[in-house]
């Protein structure tokens, strides 16, 4: 390290900080695992012993399967249908100087400060006041608002990116404004879409207060456990499964980071 | 091919309150190299955008191979366009950029590649089919440029600045390989640009153009030679001006009397209205060490830029306000205390060479 610039310079007060850091902010979520793997009903230390048991258990259970189902299901649709409206917004906003197109901007991004309860209530009452049941396509609907923004943010930077004259050598070239999108603005904002995809279906799969509110009969999985955390006795499944939704979570987060980072890089060279 | 293949009738565009082409009308001919040659803001890319069905005409109009082209999306007109940055697509290699247009052909893929192949040996980049675009240099991407639209035939191919962003020895280069590509593919070029050089070069004809109007439309020679406004001959190569006022006339001839070069005869048609002064190019003077035969001024060199070919001189001559500007070849300006700064030099110059024009 004595290399550093001033600039560079090795820090060992800082380097102990962001230590610390990482451990506070990931010690409690490691613990899930931990004792998901642990062979006792009780969530305490020291460890008993090593299962594979409340996994077991777990896959045993029709309620899980078909919760699983219910958020996969619901994840896909919300993931799609937020990015295609996010396509939309991000063209529209990256390309047309309107007037208020800062607040619109704001506007679209809004759902990412206000409290997702009061989204989950202004979306109960408002449904309830429709007449309309509760059901999976009301949480699909919550979640699409939650997702929006996210899908907005994800594209936005690839359509500003996206040099406009491509779009001119198109038309000029005789393709029509449809086949443009097609062969040309889709293929570079490709990158974009996947990001938003994964992480869209990430938030959805996760997401509870929205499902809280929404859902009907059919529990997303976020849900089940909520409803399973009543009963001492399955405390250790709920762990299991919460590990196993953990780490499907971050695989995604990463594949989606990676993929709109290698779009990044290849633009740049 | 008929004169005017492409017609400009009174095209006018405004952006809100500001005009870039203001009631310009141009006929180009079938295979002609034709320049728009302007400053920046001259409205020269605008126009050429109007050309292309980038931009949408405000008044007048625009006629294609007699074809009205008001209603005609950029994707339905016969013409191709070389953008300033190339606008090559990222997403794809050197091949599907020049195969790009040919989706509606609806061609075998063996002639497709065949095309393919033709166009990169056109442009003279053979083997470069499978490289990125981040793979090619300047000049070669301006050449995949090239092939794409060439590849398509299409009547007229539009250049907005293509060598602008080369360094100076590859854009020579490049206005040859233009040259010759025009030639042999015998498509009608409109060729923006704003070195004068490159226009004179380059061109069958040019179109000087400042403020969104066109100030002249001539062959390189004919705007060189003869230049219609105090501009425009500023404007193409550099140019001595001199005050001047007719002092009398006639029959065929007028007097006029220049400030520095005395009283000299010129042909009375080729007055404007108004003279306000006379124009000379620099290398239209003969320099000489002491008074020649015949007509000669008496100057005193004040300085001295010596330019590898060729030496450029300010000449203080008597009565004019300004040392006028002379440029030599080295090779004829012989014995070194000819051109020495504060030396006393005779110019002389064929009349022919005096260009009277009105002021501003």
């Amino acid at each position: 390290m004595s290399d550093g610039t001033y600039i560079r310079r090795p820090n060992r007060v800082l380097g102990v900080y962001a230590f610390v850091f990482l451990i506070v902010l990931y010690v409690p979520i490691l613990l899930i695992p931990v004792f998901s793997l642990n062979d006792s009903i009780y969530v305490r230390f020291p460890l008993q012993g090593f299962t594979t048991q409340w996994y077991g258990e777990l896959m045993a259970r029709d309620a899980v399967w078909q919760a699983l189902g219910a958020s996969l299901r619901v994840g896909i649709v919300v993931s799609v249908v937020s990015t295609l409206l996010g396509l939309l917004a991000a063209r529209a906003i990256a390309r047309y100087r309107m007037p208020g197109r800062g607040a619109l901007t704001t506007f679209v991004m809004l759902p990412l400060v206000v409290p997702g309860i009061i989204f989950g209530v202004a979306l109960l009452v408002f449904v309830s006041s429709m007449g309309v049941g509760l059901s999976l396509y009301t949480v699909a609907l919550g979640h699409l608002i939650v997702c929006l923004p996210f899908s907005v943010a994800t594209l936005l930077p690839r359509f500003e990116s996206f040099d406009e004259s491509l779009i001119e050598a198109s038309a000029v070239l005789g393709e029509t404004p449809l086949w443009t999108f097609w062969r040309v603005t889709l293929p570079n904002v490709l990158p974009g879409v996947v990001a938003s995809l994964l992480l869209c279906f990430t938030i959805s799969f996760d997401e509870f207060i929205m499902a809280f509110f929404l859902s009907g009969t059919q529990a997303t999985l976020p849900m089940y456990i909520w409803t399973q955390l009543r009963f001492p006795r399955e405390l250790p499944s709920v762990l299991a499964l919460s590990s196993l939704i953990l780490l499907v979570s971050f695989a995604l987060v990463t594949l989606s980071l990676t993929i709109s980072r290698i779009g990044a890089v290849e633009d740049r060279r | 091919m008929t004169r005017d293949f492409i017609s400009i009738r009174n095209v006018r565009k405004a952006f809100g309150t500001f005009v870039a082409v203001d009631d310009v009308s141009l006929d180009i001919a079938g295979g002609e190299f034709f320049s728009l040659l302007g400053a920046s803001g001259s409205g020269k890319t605008t126009l050429l955008r109007m050309l292309a069905g980038l931009e949408a005409v405000t008044a007048g109009e625009i006629l294609i191979d007699g074809q009205p082209m008001a209603q005609t999306p950029p994707y339905q007109r016969p013409v191709g366009l070389v953008f300033q940055n190339y606008a090559i697509f990222p997403h794809l290699d050197v091949r599907g950029n020049i195969a790009y247009g040919l989706r509606k052909q609806k061609l075998p893929q063996s002639q497709r590649d065949a095309m393919v192949e033709e166009m990169l040996e056109l442009v003279q980049l053979p083997g470069y089919g499978t490289r990125r675009a981040n793979e090619l240099s300047g000049g070669q991407r301006q050449r995949v440029a090239l092939a794409r639209a060439l590849i398509l035939r299409p009547k007229v191919l539009l250049l907005d600045e293509p060598l602008g962003a080369l360094d100076k020895q590859l854009r020579e280069q490049m206005q040859l390989e233009l040259r010759r590509l025009q030639r042999s593919v015998g498509i009608t070029f409109v060729f923006v640009t704003h070195d004068q050089e490159e226009a004179l070069t380059l061109s069958d004809r040019i179109a000087v153009m400042e403020g969104g109007r066109v100030l002249q439309v001539d062959t390189p020679d004919g705007l060189y030679e003869a230049p219609q406004s105090r501009k425009v001959a500023g404007f193409v190569g550099t140019m001595n001006f001199l005050d001047a006022r007719v002092a009398g006339r006639e029959g065929e001839t007028a007097v006029l009397e220049i400030a520095g070069l005395g009283a000299r005869r010129v042909a009375a048609a080729r007055l404007p209205a108004r003279v306000g002064c006379v124009a000379i190019r620099p290398e239209k003077f003969a320099l000489h060490g002491a008074a020649p035969e015949g007509r000669a001024v008496e100057g005193v060199v004040e300085s001295r830029v010596y330019l590898g070919e060729r030496s450029h001189l300010h000449v203080r001559l008597e009565g004019a306000a300004r040392p006028v500007l002379v440029s030599v070849t080295n090779a004829t300006l012989g014995g070194a205390g000819l051109a020495g700064e504060g030396s006393r030099v005779w110019l002389s110059w064929d009349d022919a060479a005096l260009i009277p024009l009105a002021d501003g």
